[in-house]
């Protein structure tokens, strides 16, 4: 049965951030600016965990991933080298609807400038004038940012420490942004939903439609399990065939974050558990390193003595 | 009821299988032979367990309970049958210790017997016309054909008879098969005989579809699904798993770009139904299908191994009267939670699950609120559920079914604490293909649209399963496999 693809590279971009490139030449053909996929680290007892698409690349049939080692499942998928598979379906959600908007502003906050990098991409082919506003809490959870400055019109960087860019939350240029005239024709929101939720609330007085990619717990990724489901506009939706793009000022964004927070303690727990394995892991590597050392100074000595 | 244990049982079947072998076997005495109960593990060992609950016939059962068929004529069984297994043929030989040959004669129509042993609905098939069932009195006392077809399917696979079925000479052509559910897969296996190349696209990273993610290991062992899928991939048919037919690729580009001669699809059950009620969408409220998939296909029973979390639970309602719904509760009651009610709008005798699944969650101590749903799910300030408003009904008059129509009883509102919810009312249809492929005709709740012999509105493209039933049984999936396989290998000559 097949079903594995091979990781062809790996980086860790920052303290918790990796970037993998997967072999995986149809999803690479097939995958469009705003969808996602779902992984697994194997096929026994792994989490199916969606992640979005970086970037693609359909001559070397590779996607490309970003993604940020929050709980137990993404550190496991973090531990894998190059050479060995994961799972991978897709692409999955309905591809980012782009067209001449005119200007259009886009957010992304931490990880999530990851998946908004297509999305400019895409914009930006389609004719735009693109605003980028690039946010992170500081320098080093930056990411993408050699691409976005090659791509975007006007670029603004923010960090929650001012150690890049202004100090400033995203809204703040966003709320500027949309204070100009002519006002921005549409806003793109990327990142912790938090985040986007308030990148809704600055830009809904200015009326400017605003989309939001959102990352709610998923199992199938296909339509079956249901665990997606968001209100927008009052009414029940599937993140993962509705979505995973919808109008931000229409989304319950309180019920969608208790929603996110279902399995908050058992995920803490799973988290906690596998720092500790990974601590005793290393423990028992540096350990075994250090018998070895020791070894060798024993030699040292014994023919010292000799 | 007291709980008897398999040596028991054997012990029983053993004296009575020498009696009647020591009489002449006319069709009165026939009727005497007692029906064969199926031995399971105590209930109250089981509700704490994942291992199966029915441990299967003896020998000394199957033969005895073969023995009570009166192998008529006009045999009623077999046109209850959805695959039309030759069942006083099969019986026939079991009767005489002809195990493998049983199976064999099975197996020329059906080729997943151990499953269908264990999940057809029986006394709404095969058992319900049988001629013995109506002269006692009872469709509990028909011929207990599934339990026997279980018995020897189990008796191949354990004596190590378990062989591909052979498959003709290549042809040159290649089929595609959408989804490795029991549609699907019948459908592979009739299609793959003719010699043709079959390719299985499976969006899941296991084959099986709803009888891995969906009914349980206490009610159909995964190993033995997936040693079912392995005899496919011995007869030479590949799988492409974590594969999704209209994303990765398109199913116009199958047949137009990759070669396939024609498809199937069988992608099976799709989005869950809810009741649509204020509160669904508390964090406690779960899908059946969410439910049984992190559970089933997920192994997060499995705690401190699988890594898919469940949701800690006391006090667990489940709203609707299906296996969906026994399946959901029973799980529920094994993940520890301390009481399980099953919530449903009419009676016990509308209940559409199979009569055993009902007899065994009662013997679990799941508990059962007939004549009663809920108006809405309440939470906590944290957006948990903690109760359910529930609504009394009584019986009315007959609907457009036939069945009882329920009446609200004004004023009956009360609240019961609960902390979480199992919506098991059904599934819409998986909007995914129908999507992506706009050429393909839907009906207005999106299953595929299909002519008598599973035709779709697109040439050599073919449909069966739960995408053009809505919500069926594995056997009637395997029934629309076994259909369209025929069609598309006439069209393929």
């Amino acid at each position: 049965m097949h079903s594995e693809h091979t990781i062809l590279s790996k980086r860790q971009l920052s303290e918790e951030v990796y970037r993998m490139e997967i072999f995986a030449p149809l999803v690479a053909r097939e995958r469009r600016a705003g969808q996602f996929v779902i992984v697994q680290y194997d096929q026994k007892y792994s989490e199916r965990i969606p992640l979005t698409i970086a970037d693609a690349d359909p001559e070397k049939g590779s996607v490309t991933l970003i993604f940020q080692t929050v709980g137990a499942s993404t550190h496991k998928l973090a531990m894998k080298n190059v050479g060995e598979s994961i799972v991978l379906l897709g692409p999955l959600g309905n591809p980012t609807h782009i067209e001449r908007y005119g200007w259009t502003v886009c957010v992304g906050g931490g990880i999530g400038l990851a998946p908004l990098h297509p999305i400019v991409k895409a914009l930006k082919e389609a004719g735009n004038r693109v605003t980028v506003i690039s946010g992170a809490r500081t320098k080093e959870l930056l990411i993408m940012q050699e691409e976005m400055e090659a791509l975007a019109d006007e670029h603004i960087v923010v960090t929650d420490d001012g150690s890049a860019g202004r100090k400033a939350l995203v809204t703040e240029p966003l709320t500027e942004l949309c204070s100009r005239t002519p006002k921005p024709d549409l806003a793109v929101t990327i990142g912790p939903p938090i985040m986007m939720k308030f990148c809704a609330s600055a830009t809904q007085p200015f009326g400017v439609k605003t989309l939001a990619s959102l990352n709610t717990i998923m199992i199938d990724g296909t339509g079956m399990c249901g665990g997606c489901r968001v209100t927008v506009g009052g009414k029940t939706k599937f993140v993962c065939v509705d979505g995973p793009e919808f109008d931000a000022h229409e989304v319950d964004w309180n019920q969608m974050l208790t929603r996110l927070g279902a399995y908050k303690n058992l995920e803490k727990e799973a988290h906690d558990r596998c720092h500790m394995e990974m601590s005793i892991q290393k423990l028992q590597k540096e350990q075994a390193a250090g018998s070895k050392g020791e070894a060798g100074a024993d030699n040292r000595e014994g023919s010292k003595v000799r | 009821m007291s709980h008897m244990d398999r040596t028991s049982h054997e012990e029983l079947a053993r004296r009575e299988l020498a009696r009647i072998r020591s009489i002449p076997l006319n069709p009165k005495a026939r009727m005497q032979i007692p029906v064969q109960d199926m031995p399971s593990q105590d209930p109250s060992l089981r509700r704490a367990n994942m291992s199966e609950v029915a441990s299967g016939y003896t020998a000394e059962q199957a033969m005895l309970e073969s023995e009570r068929c009166l192998q008529c004529k006009n045999a009623p069984c077999v046109t209850g049958c959805p695959v039309k297994i030759d069942i006083p043929g099969f019986l026939a030989k079991a009767r005489k210790g002809d195990f493998a040959g049983a199976v064999s004669v099975i197996k020329r129509t059906n080729l997943l017997p151990s499953i269908c042993g264990r999940v057809c609905p029986q006394e709404k098939q095969c058992q319900l016309p049988c001629t013995l069932g109506k002269a006692l009195g009872g469709v509990d006392k028909a011929v207990q054909i599934g339990r026997v077809e279980r018995y020897v399917a189990d008796y191949e696979r354990q004596a190590g008879l378990l062989a591909p079925p052979p498959a003709a000479g290549p042809t040159g052509k290649k089929v595609a098969v959408v989804g490795a559910g029991p549609a699907g897969l019948t459908c592979a296996v009739d299609i793959r005989r003719q010699g043709h190349k079959v390719v299985i696209f499976e969006a899941f990273h296991k084959a099986g579809g709803v009888m891995v993610y969906g009914i349980p290991e206490f009610r159909l062992p995964k190993d033995l699904v997936a040693s079912e899928a392995g005899v496919l991939e011995s007869m030479g048919v590949d799988f492409e798993m974590s594969f999704l037919v209209g994303r990765t690729r398109k199913l116009g580009a199958l047949l137009k770009e990759d070669g396939f001669d024609a498809v199937f699809v069988g992608t099976g059950a799709g989005l869950p139904k809810f009741m649509n009620i204020p509160g669904e969408n508390l964090v406690g409220v779960f899908s059946a299908n969410e439910y049984l998939t992190r559970a089933n296909l997920m192994k997060a029973y499995e705690v401190g191994k699988a890594a898919t979390p469940l949701y800690p639970s006391r006090r667990v309602a489940v709203l609707g009267g299906g296996n969906v719904a026994m399946d959901s509760a029973r799980m529920a009651l094994r993940l520890g939670a301390e009481e399980v009610r099953v919530l449903y709008r009419r009676t016990r005798e509308e209940m559409p699950a199979r009569g055993e699944e009902v007899v065994h969650a009662m013997e679990e101590g799941i508990n059962f609120d007939f004549l009663a749903s809920p108006t809405q799910v309440l939470g906590d300030q944290n957006g948990r559920v903690v109760g359910l408003e529930v609504l009394s009904y009584e019986l009315g008059e007959p609907d457009e079914s036939g069945r009882r129509r329920p009446v609200p009883v004004r004023g009956s509102e009360k609240i019961v604490p609960f902390d979480t919810v199992i919506v098991a009312v059904g599934n819409e249809s998986n909007p995914l293909i129908s999507r992506t492929t706009p050429e393909l005709k839907v009906d207005r709740w999106g299953h595929i649209l299909v002519d008598e012999k599973q035709k779709t509105s697109i040439e050599r493209v073919y449909a069966g399963g739960d995408i053009v039933l809505g919500a069926a049984t594995v056997i009637l999936a395997m029934g629309e496999g076994r259909r369209a396989a025929a069609a598309i290998n006439e069209v393929l000559q």
